[in-house]
């Protein structure tokens, strides 16, 4: 059993990096644009597209393919911040981005539907299949491979949030519009900046996430609830609140599952969570401390 | 004081008090209002009654043909959501029988018109679907959604207006255990889905029997009656059960119940899949920890063609097995129609057919043999025939309904992938059945 439990936090921790990649984006739209992107689950699939038409049409590696998804979705976000998002206005903006993004959601589903079908597929690799063994533990290389993309990925944009002009710009901008266009920051241009980015970091999540589970253009249903999750136990904004809150979740379901019941798993993380968000009700890395990072 | 000022405070007095009496008048035309919408309310649902009742008589009299115009079958399927790819292949299947039919003469000289609306996986909504079809709609005849799930929740409406309920992907006990008689599931109850596997697996000499099992399921009404079937049986040939445990439907990581199973060293795995990912997952898992049973065999997902094969890799599939009624491959004269009339219309090959085609290629048939036989589109017909002890053909085979619609004549199949080919395996002797791969190829091979 002890050995199993040790499985568990390894598999935790690396399926957390994951996670924390796919939650990325949703925290750095969410906590620093007040945007629900409830889109976010059918980007996490669109990455994982992309990476599968680069892999089985040209035979990039899924990798290296990235160099190609993270600017095409980059695009495709400052294009969906400029056609949905910069329109709505300024009252109620966050209730009426859930409306925009849901319709986003659906188009691009729809889309992915007319050019791939419904029929399951998953990204292939010779690392998906293979596993390292260390300390008598099989270490899968995706996950072991995913989670170090994660975490410089999450350092990347920790430091471009938080050490560079355009970070300042970003929080800036978060903290009072109107301010920030005083003193000569153009808040549009960072806005689509920012929705660009956050749906460009989701295109490594989807990748990664193709790579270690099937999908078809309806997952992203059955991931926008965790995701979204991930980001509120985290902590709105706070990128390294993405990855702490994503590892504890998937330790905490993982060990659940192996010591008393896979069924059990989700129950045990939720009540933590309302515990958690009872004691601190802006998430582990609550919004606050996460700008003023 | 400008004569404007005293102007507005002019009026300003006047509509105080006309404004009394604009509220008086208002509360009596509001009452009159409340008046009027509750006795609309009181009325309009006895008038919707009405009014659906006239309609779907006008459309349905006497024996319930129309008089001109196609003959219009319902059908809620999951076109998205969790069941989207099943929805969508039993939605060829559907759009396939109306093909084949209306190339065929029709049902009783009329083209059938399928009207197919999509209930996205979800068993609330699956129920407002058909309230809409019968209701709204009219549609003469319906046919299942698919799953055990949302077939449940269907069948409840269907029989609470007279419609016959035939359906293909309905076939766990919850649905039986309904006691509806307007329900009846062409393809084989998933209960003793296992049964053949297990029973192989208890006749093998002691030598060779594997001694312990293991049984992940999702907690659905499809997989879960199954798993305990199949447990009883190995039990009593002497297999261990050393794991044996439910997760639920929507699993965030699959690695450490998978990972549990592989430290449990099971020499057999019995998996409760409802689709190709849970399947997918556990099988890259067992990769991933250098672990190969003996036997492997989940209850669906490997019958699902080339999905199956595009998610978990053509070198992971060799020795894969899955019970089933129907496969691409088989005998059945009826069968190799539909094959050639599919492979015609979408291409592919006869193993590429994902096998709820076959299940909903079935309740046309079904319904087409019950609509021919009883002249008749009325509901409480259909029904009286179908319970009539009746037996009639389908591409899976025999159809022969108990009192609660199962079934009976279906036989069970056991299905495998050997090298790249989906073919019938269990059980042993039967003309259609190859050599079973035994122990399976290691993962990757």
């Amino acid at each position: 059993m002890g050995t199993l439990v040790v499985d568990a936090v390894i598999s935790g921790i690396l399926t957390g990096g994951v996670y924390a990649l796919m939650a990325a984006g949703l925290t750095l739209i969410f906590g620093v644009m007040d945007i629900i992107n409830v889109a976010q689950g059918i980007f996490v699939v669109l990455g994982a597209y992309l990476s599968y038409t680069l892999s089985v049409h040209l035979g990039v590696d899924l990798f290296l393919g990235l160099v190609v998804t993270v600017p095409a979705m980059f695009v495709v976000g400052v294009f969906i911040q400029w056609a949905f998002i910069r329109r709505l206005g300024e009252r109620e903006r966050t209730a009426m981005s859930i409306l925009a993004t849901y319709a986003v959601a659906i188009i691009i589903e729809g889309v992915l539907g007319l050019v791939f079908g419904v029929d399951y597929v998953q990204l292939n690799a010779w690392y998906v299949n293979r596993s390292i063994h260390l300390f008598n533990f099989y270490l899968p290389y995706i996950y072991v491979f995913g989670f170090v993309l994660a975490v410089c990925l999450l350092a990347a944009l920790y430091v471009m949030l938080y050490r560079t002009r355009f970070g300042r710009s970003v929080r800036a901008s978060l903290q009072d519009r109107s301010a920030a266009r005083l003193v000569g920051i153009d808040v549009d241009r960072v806005a689509a900046v920012t929705f660009g980015i956050g749906v460009a970091v989701t295109a490594a999540g989807g990748m990664v996430f193709g790579a270690t589970n099937s999908f078809n253009p309806n997952t992203g249903y059955d991931l926008i609830s965790r995701l979204l999750t991930i980001v509120i136990l985290g902590g709105l904004g706070s990128i390294g609140g993405a990855l702490g809150a994503a590892v504890l979740m998937l330790v905490i379901e993982d060990v659940v599952a192996v010591v008393w019941s896979p069924i059990w798993a989700p129950f045990v993380f939720f009540a933590m969570l309302v515990v958690v968000l009872s004691v601190r009700p802006s998430g582990l890395f609550g919004q606050v401390a996460g700008r003023a990072q | 004081m400008k004569p404007g000022n005293a102007t507005r405070k002019g009026v300003a007095v006047k509509t105080m008090s006309g404004e009394d009496k604009t509220r008086r008048a208002g509360r009596v035309a509001t009452r009159r209002r409340w008046r009027t919408i509750s006795g609309l309310a009181a009325v309009l649902p006895a008038a919707a009654l009405v009014i659906a009742a006239q309609g779907a008589s006008a459309e349905a009299s006497g024996n319930g043909v129309p008089s001109k115009g196609p003959i219009v079958i319902g059908a809620s399927l999951s076109l998205s959501g969790d069941f989207s790819a099943d929805g969508q292949a039993f939605d060829r299947g559907y759009q396939l029988w109306e093909a084949y039919q209306n190339a065929h003469g029709g049902l009783l000289g009329h083209k059938v018109a399928l009207d197919v609306i999509s209930d996205a996986s979800d068993p609330g909504q699956v129920a407002t679907n058909y309230q809409t079809l019968i209701t709204v709609k009219h549609v003469n005849l319906i046919f299942g959604p698919f799953s055990t799930l949302l077939t449940v929740p269907a069948s409840k409406v269907t029989n609470r207006y007279g419609y016959a309920m035939i359906e293909g992907a309905g076939g766990g006990p919850s649905a039986f255990a309904t006691g509806l008689r307007s329900l009846f599931d062409v393809s084989a109850p998933v209960a003793n889905s296992l049964v053949p596997f297990a029973q192989w697996i208890a006749s093998l000499p002691k030598s060779e029997r594997p001694k312990t099992a293991a049984y992940p399921t999702s907690n659905d009404p499809f997989t879960e009656p199954q798993l305990p079937v199949a447990e009883q049986i190995l039990q009593k040939a002497g297999v261990k059960t050393v794991y044996f445990k439910v997760f639920p439907a929507e699993v965030t990581d699959y690695t450490p119940i998978a990972d549990a199973v592989a430290a449990s060293k099971a020499q057999i795995v019995l998996l409760g899949s409802v689709d190709v990912p849970t399947v997918s997952a556990f099988i890259h898992a067992f990769a991933q920890q250098h672990y190969d049973p003996q036997a492997f065999i989940a209850t669906a997902g490997p019958d699902q063609g080339s999905a199956f094969v595009s998610a978990v890799g053509a070198g992971n599939t060799d020795g894969v097995m899955v019970p089933n009624a129907w496969y691409g491959g088989s005998s059945n004269k009826l069968s190799k129609a539909m094959v050639a009339a599919y492979i015609k219309k979408y291409g592919g090959t006869p193993s590429d057919i994902n096998a709820d085609v076959a299940e909903a290629f079935s309740v046309g048939e079904v319904t087409t043999q019950a609509v021919e036989a009883t002249h008749s589109l009325d509901g409480s017909k259909l029904i009286s025939y179908l319970h009539s002890n009746v037996t009639v053909q389908s591409v899976q085979g025999p159809v022969h309904f108990d009192n609660v619609g199962e079934n009976v004549s279906a036989t069970i199949f056991v299905f495998q992938w050997v090298h790249g080919r989906f073919v019938q395996v269990l059980p042993l002797g039967d003309p259609g059945s190859t050599k079973i791969e035994f122990p399976k190829a290691d993962w990757g091979s």
